[in-house]
C-alpha cells in the first residue's frame, strides 16, 4: 500500500478471534454509546418541547431561536468540545451540552413545522368546542403535530449516534474509542466492528422509531 | 493571566501567523481540502439527483441514501479511509466526498421532484425537446433547492475537515487536536474559535452567493428553501 509508514502487516479487516475474546469490552461500548445517545435525545425533548410550543406563539421568539440554535448548529462538535474543556472538563457535561443543543435545532424546527400545519378549521372547530388554550394544545394540537415531531427525533437519533464517536477525543465515546483506538494502534478490528455497529445502532433506532410512530400515530403513516 | 487573554495573545501573537503551521497555512488546508470535497462530490452527486428527478425513478434511494448517510460516523469513515490509503490529502478528500454527496443527491432529487407538472406539460406544449426543457425550464426552477443541498454539504465537509487533523491530516483542527494533545489551552481555544468562525463564515458566504445565483423572479415564487433542505450534520 503505498505512503505507508510502517511495514504493513497484513491482517484482516476483522479479526474474528480477537472479537470473540472481547465481545464484553465491546457490548460496554455500545452501552455507553447508547446512554450518551438518550442523554442527548432526552436533553434536547425536555429544552425543545416547551421552546418549540413557545416559539409558536412568539414570532420573535422563533426567529431568535432558529437563529441562535441554527448557528450553534453550524460550529462542528469538536470545536465546542474544545471551547467547553476549560468549563466543565473531560466529563459527561461537556460531551452533552453540543449534543443536546444540535437535537434542541432539529427538534424545535420540527414542532414549528408541525404545529404550524394544523388547519385553521380544526383550530376554530376546537375553539366552538369549548376547548381552552392549554387542552386545545395537549389533546388537538400536538398530537397533530406528531408526524414532523417524530420526524425530527428520528434525524435527531440518527445524528446522534453519529456525532457522538466524535466525543472520543474529550476520553469518551463509546465505539468511538474503538475507532480511536484503531486508529492509535493501526489495528483494522475494533474500527471496522465500530463503524459497522454505529451504522446498525443508527438504522435500528430508526426502525424503531419508525415502529413507534406507527403506533402512537396510527392516522398517518410515517413514510 | 486569564485563559481568555492568553488566547487572545495567541492569537495575535505574530508567530502565529506564518510558516507551515501558521494560520494562514492552515486556513488554507482548511478550505482547499474542503472545496476539492464539495466540489468532487458534486460532480457525483448533482448529475445523479438531477437525472432521477427529472425521470422520476428510485425516489427511495434517492431519499434514504441521506438517511444512511447521517447513520454512518464520519470520523469511523475518515479512519478507514486514513488506514487504506496512508498520510496525505487523499484519504480525507475520499471520506469527505463520501458524506458531502448524500444531502446534495436527495435535495436535487427533490428538487427536480417538486417542479410544477403544469409547466413541463406547457414546456412540451410549446415544442421543447426533453434535454432543452430539463436545462431551460425545470432546471431554473430547481436550482433554489439544489444550492440548498449544496450549501448543506458544505457547512458539513468544512466541519468534519476539522477531523482531518486526527489522522495526520492539515487544517485548522491541528491547533484544536494538538492543544488538546499538548494540554495548550490557549492553542485549543484559538483553534475552536477559528474553526468556528469558518464554519459559520462558510454558512454566510453560502447563503449570500444562493441569494445572488437564484433568479428574483423565482426566490419570490418559492418559500425560504433552507427550511426544506434536509437536515444533514456528521460533525
Amino acid at each position: 500500500m503505498p505512503n505507508r509508514l510502517f511495514l504493513d502487516i497484513v491482517q484482516p479487516w476483522i479479526d474474528w478471534t480477537w472479537l470473540s475474546h472481547h465481545v464484553g469490552y465491546v457490548l460496554a461500548a455500545v452501552q455507553e454509546h447508547v446512554t450518551l445517545t438518550l442523554v442527548a435525545l432526552g436533553g434536547g425533548l425536555v429544552i425543545a418541547v416547551p421552546l418549540g410550543i413557545l416559539a409558536h406563539r412568539r414570532p420573535r421568539l422563533r426567529v431568535l431561536t432558529l437563529s441562535a440554535f441554527g448557528a450553534f448548529y453550524t460550529i462542528p462538535s469538536i470545536a465546542l468540545f474544545a471551547l467547553l474543556i476549560p468549563y466543565t472538563g473531560l466529563t459527561g457535561t461537556t460531551a452533552e451540552i453540543p449534543l443536546i443543543g444540535y437535537n434542541v435545532l432539529i427538534l424545535v424546527r420540527n414542532i414549528l413545522v408541525g404545529l404550524d400545519a394544523v388547519p385553521p378549521d380544526v383550530l376554530d372547530a376546537a375553539d366552538g368546542m369549548g376547548y381552552r388554550a392549554l387542552p386545545r394544545l395537549v389533546r388537538i394540537e400536538l398530537p397533530l403535530a406528531l408526524p414532523a415531531i417524530f420526524a425530527g427525533l428520528r434525524v435527531a437519533t440518527v445524528s446522534t449516534i453519529g456525532i457522538v464517536t466524535i466525543t472520543a477525543v474529550i476520553g469518551l465515546g463509546g465505539l468511538g474509542q474503538l475507532i480511536l483506538r484503531g486508529l492509535i494502534e493501526t489495528f483494522y478490528s475494533p474500527l471496522v466492528v465500530a463503524t459497522v455497529l454505529c451504522i446498525v445502532i443508527a438504522l435500528l433506532a430508526d426502525v424503531l422509531l419508525a415502529g413507534i410512530q406507527r403506533l402512537a400515530v396510527p392516522w398517518a403513516r410515517p413514510s | 493571566m486569564s485563559l481568555f487573554q492568553a488566547t487572545l495573545q495567541w492569537l495575535t501573537d505574530p508567530a502565529h501567523w506564518q510558516g507551515i503551521d501558521g494560520i494562514p497555512t492552515r486556513l488554507g488546508e482548511h478550505v482547499h481540502l474542503s472545496i476539492e470535497s464539495v466540489a468532487i462530490g458534486a460532480l457525483i452527486a448533482l448529475p445523479v439527483g438531477i437525472v432521477l428527478g427529472h425521470y422520476g425513478r428510485f425516489g427511495n434511494l434517492a431519499i434514504n441514501i441521506s438517511n444512511l448517510g447521517r447513520a454512518v460516523p464520519s470520523f469511523g469513515i475518515l479512519v478507514i479511509a486514513f488506514e487504506v490509503f496512508g498520510l496525505g490529502d487523499l484519504p480525507i478528500v475520499i471520506a469527505l466526498t463520501a458524506l458531502a454527496v448524500p444531502p446534495m443527491v436527495t435535495n436535487s432529487y427533490v428538487a427536480m421532484r417538486e417542479v410544477d407538472p403544469d409547466i413541463k406539460d406547457a414546456a412540451r406544449g410549446m415544442g421543447y425537446r426533453e434535454l432543452a426543457q430539463v436545462l431551460r425550464v425545470e432546471l431554473p426552477l430547481a436550482v433554489p433547492l439544489i444550492m440548498a443541498g449544496v450549501r448543506t454539504s458544505a457547512v458539513q465537509v468544512v466541519a468534519t475537515a476539522t477531523l482531518a487533523a486526527l489522522v495526520a491530516g492539515g487544517g485548522l483542527g491541528r491547533y484544536i487536536v494538538d492543544g488538546l494533545a499538548r494540554s495548550d489551552n490557549p492553542r485549543t481555544l484559538a483553534g475552536a474559535l477559528l474553526v468556528a468562525a469558518l464554519a459559520l463564515s462558510t454558512e454566510l458566504v453560502l447563503a449570500g452567493l444562493q441569494r445572488v445565483l437564484v433568479p428574483r423572479g423565482i426566490q419570490l415564487l418559492k418559500a425560504p428553501v433552507i427550511q426544506r433542505a434536509t437536515t444533514f450534520k456528521t460533525a
